[in-house]
């Protein structure tokens, strides 16, 4: 028993303090939205050569679609005119497929906020998550917000064990053919009225398995989907940010 | 033996690899399996004129020494299952991929629902998971059916476990759901894209994966990566084991209501992830290795942020820990839970910190040095119980022998470029190539094959989950149906990594 409270003493209040405090430290070599420079921009196709995943056109004016992005930084590298870089915005979720499209300088992050959701879910968000197909790291970095450190319940959002429990679904993978079938009656098992989270690439585009047969490239193709949260996998702040804009607890700017 | 030996993370030119009849093929493997090797891969190529060549690599820890036989058979032979029951899972993986019909294997279901995984099935195909299911008959036993979807933010499979009371019997585990066609798409790079299969075959193993993949490409290029990028992907590799096995620690607790050690371990995880942020921007070591070397660098104000971190990592992570272990009432629920005998252990072929936790000495990094590991030696962690206990305990010790790893190294991090200065080759064609890593849950193996154009004729991945998952029903044998969760936990597969 003493030693427990010792360790306890040892590890001290870890809750962060955001959204009422500071955020915390991100990685300085975080890859957050990316800032396009049209201007620079020649039309050379370098970037878009270099993307694995198609996220990048640059014939009709540059634009990177953070939904398909990987965040590898390939096409940051291969620019020799600095036309893409990638900043340390960590508000990436959006509530519109287009929202995430990245075409200028413009300091704005996406709006998430859904008037549903606010609405019904505003102080109370429960949601089943689903793996579909993904790498499983979406999954760890959602799982993170439970942890003491984020603790995800004093928002009065927590992650159930039965969809019939649940206000939504928060869906990550590209949604294998093989989870379909699972994903379509887990879905169905929610009451309405209910909300659609797709995390990660791969839930909103496919991710790096994009196009292959043995996936549907993503959870629109499948449920309607209400707020997309980007990255490979997205940093949980990230995560977190876009959850709490999306029901109204933060507001956008 | 007529199998060719070689060591690890080498190519091999095709013909030098001899070609056995298949019942010397068989006669030799399962001798050398019985006399204490282990079948580290044994996949095939299909033949245009039916049937398809087989390939195995056998690992001999004990002579440190890696064998590769192959031969050709038709399009159904005799299995090698009843002999060498290691063989079980790949033999369904030739059958599912490769159209072979092993006669004789005990258990050939699908594996990973291959025909089902299409977005457009041929009509009347059984969706995944429909198969025929192990059962036992008798009044009193009944059965009880998990997943695909389970109860929390974890990945699909589905648990069919045949009970007697609260008593298992027996553990069916049928995968596949996670399937996303990488072999498939690996073959015929190297593209683009391929890295970002390595990086993602499982998430939580992002560096071990890519690790493996990257050493292929070198091997295949005669690229050398320069001792500075080697050293920091032997600091990535272990951060990776620190965060899993904390995180693991902190899940075991919180399966027993161990709550105190649960939700420190949740945060000191991710102190950990974010000391491999701090390297290359991503908590998962995404983009931080390419072939040749690493995309990132440390600057020294960067190493002695790190040393601070690790040295605030080892205080908390300790202090945390071994609360666990002094808990009498952690204890008891840990100790004789899901014990495996070594035995069985040596008989199916586990790897990592589960064979450890048998009392086998099994560890790449020891027995098959790659990179940094062939300077900079660690101890290799053992413990006899084989139970949960075990398998907790071994993590501890890694963690401990991981962060010293990492101490070590920091201050000592060679000069020079992260990365080889030459723009890499084209692939070597006709080769085959195999490369060995030590993953936090075990061996992986990536197998590859070029073609005459130097493309990937063939592409294999081998990750711990695939080897140990059988452990996992095994080790549910005669346990009560309420310890699932926590001998789940204490042997923490992956799902993507064996579904692919
Ligand atoms: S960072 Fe995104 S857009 Fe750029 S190359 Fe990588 S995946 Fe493509
Ligand atoms: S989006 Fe990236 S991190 Fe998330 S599941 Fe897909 S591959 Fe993994």
């Amino acid at each position: 028993m003493l030693s427990i409270l010792l360790a306890r003493f040892q590890q001290k209040y870890r809750t962060m303090a955001w959204p009422a405090g500071p955020a915390p430290a991100l990685p300085a070599r975080l890859a957050g939205r990316p800032r396009l420079d049209r201007t620079a921009c020649q039309q050379c196709g370098t970037c878009a050569a270099a993307c694995p995943v198609g996220a990048i056109t640059c014939q009709e004016g540059l634009t990177l679609d953070t939904g398909r992005c990987l965040f590898c930084r390939a096409c940051e590298r291969a620019c020799s005119r600095q036309a893409i870089q990638f900043t340390q915005e960590y508000r990436l979720g959006a509530a519109a497929r287009e929202a995430l499209l990245v075409r200028d300088a413009a300091a704005a992050y996406p709006p998430a906020l859904v008037e549903k959701a606010r609405a019904y879910f505003g102080r109370s968000l429960k949601l089943r998550q689903v793996s579909a197909g993904g790498c499983n790291a979406c999954e760890a970095d959602t799982n993170v917000l439970s942890t003491v450190a984020w603790d995800l319940g004093r928002f009065g959002i927590q992650f159930v064990a039965s969809p019939r429990h649940a206000d939504g679904l928060f869906i990550t993978g590209p949604v294998s053919a093989n989870m379909r079938l699972a994903l379509e009656k887990t879905y169905a098992a929610v009451p309405d009225p209910k909300i659609v989270i797709a995390c990660g690439a791969c839930a909103i585009a496919g991710g790096p398995y994009a196009g292959h047969p043995e996936v549907h490239d993503g959870a629109s193709a499948v449920v309607p989907v209400d707020l997309f949260i980007p990255g490979c996998p997205p940093h949980p702040l990230t995560i977190l940010d876009a959850l709490l804009r999306f029901v109204g607890q933060v507001p956008e700017e | 033996m007529n199998f060719l030996q070689i060591a690890n993370s080498t190519a091999t030119d095709l013909a030098r690899i001899p070609e056995l009849v298949f019942d010397d093929f068989a006669a030799e493997l399962t001798a050398a399996i019985a006399a204490g090797a282990r079948l580290s891969a044994l996949f095939g190529t299909p033949r245009s004129a039916g049937g398809a060549e087989l390939y195995a690599v056998l690992a001999a820890e004990a002579e440190s020494a890696l064998f590769l036989g192959r031969t050709t058979v038709g399009a159904s032979y005799p299995a090698l299952t009843p002999a060498c029951p290691q063989a079980h899972l790949f033999e369904r993986d030739l059958a599912e991929s490769c159209g072979l019909t092993p006669v004789g294997h005990p258990w050939c279901k699908p594996l990973r629902f291959l025909d089902a995984a299409r977005r457009d099935p041929t009509p009347g195909t059984p969706p995944c998971g429909v198969m025929d299911f192990f059962q036992i008959a008798g009044d009193a036993i009944h059965e009880v059916a998990v997943g695909p979807v389970h109860a929390g933010i974890i990945e699909p499979g589905h648990f069919r476990f045949q009970c007697h009371g609260e008593t298992v019997y027996h553990l069916e585990i049928s995968l596949g759901y996670q399937h996303r066609g990488m072999e498939r798409a690996l073959r015929g790079g190297p593209t683009p894209r391929s890295i970002h299969y390595a990086e993602t075959l499982a998430g939580d193993t992002t560096i071990g994966h890519t690790s493996a993949y990257c050493t292929i490409c070198e091997t295949l290029s005669r690229q050398r990566v320069p001792a500075r990028a080697q050293a920091l992907r032997g600091i990535a590799q272990e951060l990776e084991r620190l965060a899993n096995h904390i995180g693991d620690l902190g899940a075991l607790a919180g399966d027993v209501g161990f709550l105190p050690t649960q939700a420190y371990c949740g945060r000191i995880r991710g102190d950990a992830l974010n000391m491999t942020a701090l390297l290359c921007g991503n908590r998962f070591g995404r983009g931080l290795l390419r072939p040749g070397g690493c995309t990132a660098d440390l600057s020294a104000a960067d190493v002695a942020e790190l040393a601070r971190r690790l040295t605030q990592l080892r205080r908390d992570c300790t202090s945390a820990i071994e609360l666990l272990f002094h808990s009498p009432s952690v204890l008891s629920r840990f100790e004789e839970t899901g014990t495996l005998s070594r035995e069985t252990c040596e008989t199916i072929g586990l790897v990592g910190p589960a064979a450890r936790a048998c009392g086998v000495a099994r560890d790449v990094r020891h027995d098959f040095p790659y990179g940094i590991f062939r300077f900079a030696q660690l101890p290799v962690c053992t413990w006899e119980s084989g139970d949960v206990f075990a398998r907790a305990y071994v993590r501890w010790l890694e963690i401990q022998k991981s962060l010293a790893f990492v101490a070590e190294q920091l201050p000592a991090l060679p000069g020079g470029a992260t990365a080889s200065a030459t723009a890499a080759a084209p692939l070597a064609a006709n080769q085959l190539a195999i490369a060995l890593v030590e993953g936090w849950r075990g061996e992986i193996c990536h197998a590859a094959l070029t073609d005459a154009d130097g493309r990937f004729a063939c592409y294999k991945i081998y990750d711990p989950s695939f080897h140990n998952w059988f452990g996992l029903a095994c080790a549910l044998r005669n346990q009560e149906i309420s310890d699932f969760p926590l001998c789940n936990k204490s042997f923490n597969l992956s799902y993507c990594g064996h579904d692919l």
